[in-house]
């Protein structure tokens, strides 16, 4: 792993319509915003910022359906196959019996497999690192970064313009180190 | 961007607050030094810990025998005690997840300390099947695991197993939403602070940044793990009371438990989370988070499922009767009549009269009075669990063998006991972690601050 320095800049703006409005502004002047952060989801930032839907609730589903077959499916190999036992005169397949604990799993495996991948591919996990670009953005501030480590003069102060334009209330670089 | 709001309903975040103030006023708590109350509240619950601690091993180094169980009361309060907690343990995942699915506002400002309350609850319940089962090194026998017996199963048909893996899995489950939940806000405690304490939020926090993709997934996961957890909470206590529905003994093998376990669980776990926030918002200074308007709301589900609950007391009674078996009619008689007549006397009392002042707006915007009510609707509520298990147990079918049980003060200290380990992890979490939702409360604002909305708004928004 080589490190890599990204020089960022970013402003930030005091209410969650401005920074919603300046997304939906560098939208239309072709500005490529790094990110976007906030201490509260912003709604219609999504569309603003043109982000695709999130298919985690599909991997949900696919964790889900894994723990009903998982519960369902050994259930029914113990009590058939490996070591059939009969309980108060019923069939040993005696599949009313076995909904809570496939419900269950079912809700086991979607949760955790989906949290898992949540934390996962969001790079989320304790001592990941991330920077954390000014302190006020889990507080009150809204940030708008952009990469500007291959960006000449001429465009820095284009986004400089844009951040005045748009009322940032604070605008600043910063160098992070990433590991590529 | 906000809502339409309608006028009518009053604001849920009083005294005029920014996102700044919001951060600072919820935060505090945390970043003080404990009060003389708290370090009072924490040393009591130490006392009751460690009284605890010295019971189950009292109970471990001689057996249950010294709980004076006998033959035929074999389940008594160590199970009252369970069902009694796993009870307590449904309103933080009701307040958060049915409530979010049905976008109730009013959960933001209770929804974090609930659920704290009810993951304390559900591990303060699950102890009592454990030390139940005596030898409580061998407690991991209930999970089918590939063992060298043979391997020999657990019983899959048992509702004692689906027990072990519906709370399991509601454990688990609440675990994973609360924390995700607390993940932004302990990313702003940790934005707050410096050295070692900064590290550590850093860490726990899981590095969070806010970013919008993240936030997108976030709400992802909120709403799809709510909607994993409204049948999981269901569940639980149907499962709970499967325990007993589903034997063959008369007063419990009845169809009508499930819904009345989980009314009752939802009537229990909202008094214990009154019990608590009451207390919590005086002394954490949360008052305008924690409004009257929250206690409001809280006190009309207690009315509802506290009537519930009486509705099915009253058709157990008459189903009794309309059966013709003179067994069931037994049991019922008994459970009124029979030897721990008190217990149904205050059973009824708490959980079934006692709410019912709630019908008046003036009681239920009253802090002591929904103080003293959330307390004995909790004792009503230990009272219905015992009722349902010792008095049914007292009387079986062979008079021979009838007996009375009161409990040794095992019992009594591991019950005591429990309310310290409750206390201790609950007043540890207010001191760690933010007591209310920060990253929810700031995004309801506009739409239910008292700037925005309500008799004092100043910033009326025109309709987006």
């Amino acid at each position: 792993m080589n490190s890599e320095t990204k020089r960022i800049l970013f402003g930030l703006y005091d209410d969650d319509e401005q920074v919603l409005d300046a997304v939906r502004k560098a939208k239309s002047d072709h500005l490529d915003i790094m990110d976007v952060y906030s201490p509260f989801p912003v709604h219609g930032m999504d569309e603003a910022l043109g982000l695709k839907e999130s298919r985690l609730h599909i991997a949900g589903f696919i964790y889900g359906a894994l723990g009903t077959l998982t519960a369902f499916g050994f259930m029914t190999w113990v009590f058939t196959r490996d070591w059939p036992i009969i309980f108060g005169g019923k069939p040993y397949w005696s599949v009313p019996a076995f909904i809570p604990i496939t419900f269950e799993l079912t809700v086991l495996f979607a949760a955790v497999g989906m949290t898992v991948t949540f934390y996962a591919v969001s790079r989320l996990w304790p001592g990941a690192g991330n920077p954390i670009l000014h302190p006020r953005i889990t507080d009150d501030k809204f940030c708008i970064a952009f990469d500007t480590t291959t960006c000449d003069e001429g465009e820095i102060s284009r986004l400089k313009n844009f951040f005045e334009a748009t009322g940032a209330s604070l605008v600043e670089t910063k160098e992070v180190s990433e590991e590529a | 961007m906000s809502a339409v709001v309608s006028p009518i309903r009053e604001p849920l975040v009083r005294g005029h607050k920014t996102y700044h103030q919001i951060t600072e006023d919820i935060c505090a708590p945390t970043e003080r030094t404990p009060g003389l109350a708290w370090v009072l509240a924490f040393t009591v619950a130490v006392a009751f810990l460690a009284l605890y601690v010295f019971a189950v091993a009292w109970t471990v180094w001689f057996g249950i025998g010294t709980w004076d169980l006998n033959r035929t009361i074999g389940w008594g309060w160590d199970i009252t005690n369970f069902v009694w907690w796993i009870g307590i343990g449904h309103a933080g995942t009701l307040i958060s997840a049915i409530l979010l699915l049905f976008r109730q506002k009013w959960r933001t400002g209770v929804n974090r300390a609930a659920e704290a309350m009810t993951i304390f609850a559900v591990v303060c319940a699950g102890q009592f099947p454990l030390i139940h089962m005596g030898r409580l090194w061998l407690g991991f026998f209930v999970f089918p695991y590939p063992n060298t017996r043979g391997p020999l199963w657990v019983n899959f048909n048992s509702p004692l197993l689906w027990d072990v893996f519906a709370i399991s899995t509601y454990f688990t489950v609440s675990l994973l939403f609360w924390y995700t939940g607390l993940v932004p806000d302990l990313a702003t405690l940790r934005d707050r602070s410096k050295g070692l304490r900064r590290k550590l939020y850093d860490m726990f926090s899981f590095s969070w940044t806010g970013a919008a993709k993240h936030w997108q997934r976030w709400e992802y996961l909120s709403l799809v793990l709510a909607g994993l957890a409204t049948p999981l909470v269901l569940s639980v206590h149907t499962i709970v009371s499967f325990d007993f529905a589903t034997s063959v003994i008369p007063g419990w093998h009845t169809t009508i438990f499930p819904p009345y376990f989980v009314a009752g669980a939802v009537f229990s776990g909202f008094a214990m989370v009154q019990s608590l926030m009451i207390i919590a918002r005086k002394v954490l200074n949360l008052k305008d988070y924690i409004t009257i308007e929250h206690i409001e709301s809280m006190n009309k589900v207690i009315l509802v499922t506290g009537t519930v609950v009486g509705v099915a007391y009253l058709t157990e009674l008459y189903i009794a009767w309309y059966s013709g078996y003179i067994y069931e009619q037994f049991a019922f008689y008994n459970r009124v009549f029979g030897p721990y007549y008190w217990s149904y006397i205050g059973m009824m009392a708490c959980n079934v009269l006692s709410p019912q002042i709630f019908w008046v707006k003036k009681f239920r915007r009253n802090i002591f009075l929904t103080f003293l009510l959330s307390i004995f609707i909790n004792i009503g509520m230990w009272f219905e669990r015992f009722v349902i298990i010792a008095t049914t147990l007292a009387r079986d079918f062979l008079p021979s063998s009838w007996s009375y049980y009161s409990p040794t003060w095992v019992e009594i200290s591991l019950f005591l006991g429990s309310l310290g380990l409750f206390f201790t992890l609950f007043l540890l979490f207010t001191r760690l972690a933010p007591v209310v939702a920060i990253a929810e409360i700031k995004h309801i604002l506009k739409s239910a601050g008292d700037q925005y909305t309500g008799p004092e708004a100043t910033h009326k928004h025109e309709a987006h």
